[in-house]
């Protein structure tokens, strides 16, 4: 993966196959305790402890079409490249939590990339779910909350090219303040 | 343009949309449009399968193409990533792989506006080892 915007985007892909109806995607940077932490909370499916075991498997899958599952096998290294470490909380019926420490500082650490396009592709992608975006940095924090959005567009659906590209904008020019 | 900052900007670029009368009711009627599936899977995605799908987004809809692009899981191509199964109402759908922004291009042109062939199609008897 060329950065983290894209780890996050495979990540969230679990929470839509998890049948999941709300995301929660935080990211929160500390640059004096040296840190930038994500973390992914959803309300799907959760998973099984047998499950939640091997997960960090990058040889294990629940997909039947191919039999390795690296997703999060690659979120781990990358964050572990970087002296950081990533965890994962999850409960049958409840849904699932996932936490990933980097050092803020370290060479390794990719960097964000493209959120803003990623946010408004999963927001397209699965209109009927909601999504909510926090960003903490020491200069403040931004949300992004589909919920907030739906309401500001009524009957014009998330989906509309136009609408994606000021989504977009919405979301740039706003971390553009605080990062 | 002016950007859009605030709930308030939006709300007021939707209005400004909506005046044009450039919204189409995409979802009353997918099964007349062309629909696009984008595998997104970790092997998708870190081929690039995201630049594809905003430009086919993007694209289709600025050449005036009324399409429906979705999302999907891996569909066990990993090795021919990014893949794309383009459906044109009334045929069957077609899984494409390689597909970066150049090939994407071609599909538009070539076999979505003319039903034309393109390289890089993935043969439906192709099956995953068990």
């Amino acid at each position: 993966m060329k950065d983290l915007s894209l780890h996050i985007m495979d990540i969230i892909q679990n929470s839509v196959r998890a049948e999941a109806s709300n995301v929660e995607l935080e990211i929160r940077e500390d640059l004096e305790k040296d840190i930038y932490s994500i973390s992914i909370k959803d309300d799907g499916c959760g998973m099984s402890e047998e499950v939640l075991s091997r997960v960090l498997d990058p040889f294990f899958t629940t997909r039947t079409t191919r039999k390795v599952g690296l997703g999060l096998s690659l979120l781990k290294q990358s964050a572990e490249q970087t002296g950081g470490k990533l965890e994962i909380y999850s409960k049958e019926g409840v849904g699932t939590e996932l936490q990933v420490l980097f050092s803020h500082k370290n060479i390794d650490r990719p960097v964000i990339g493209d959120i803003a396009g990623v946010m408004v592709l999963l927001v397209s992608a699965n209109p009927n779910m909601d999504f909510v975006y926090k960003h903490h940095t020491a200069k403040g924090e931004y949300i992004f909350d589909t919920k907030e959005i739906k309401e500001v567009l009524e009957d014009v659906s998330v989906t509309d090219p136009n609408i994606m590209q000021y989504l977009k904008e919405l979301i740039n020019e706003n971390l553009n303040t605080i990062i | 343009m002016a950007k859009v900052k605030s709930l308030a900007d939006l709300k007021r670029m939707k209005e400004e949309l909506q005046s044009k009368m450039d919204l189409r009711e995409k979802s009353n009627d997918p099964e007349g449009l062309v629909q696009i599936k984008v595998a997104m899977a970790t092997c998708g995605i870190a081929s690039g399968a995201k630049e594809v799908m905003e430009f086919l987004i993007e694209e289709t809809a600025k050449r005036g193409i009324r399409t429906v692009v979705t999302q999907t899981g891996c569909m066990g191509y990993c090795y021919a990533e990014p893949t794309i199964e383009v459906q044109i109402p009334g045929k069957e759908p077609i899984v494409f792989g390689d597909v970066d922004i150049k090939k994407a291009d071609q599909i538009v042109e070539k076999y979505i506006k003319n039903g034309e062939l393109v390289d890089g199609i993935i043969p439906v008897n192709y099956k995953t080892l068990d």
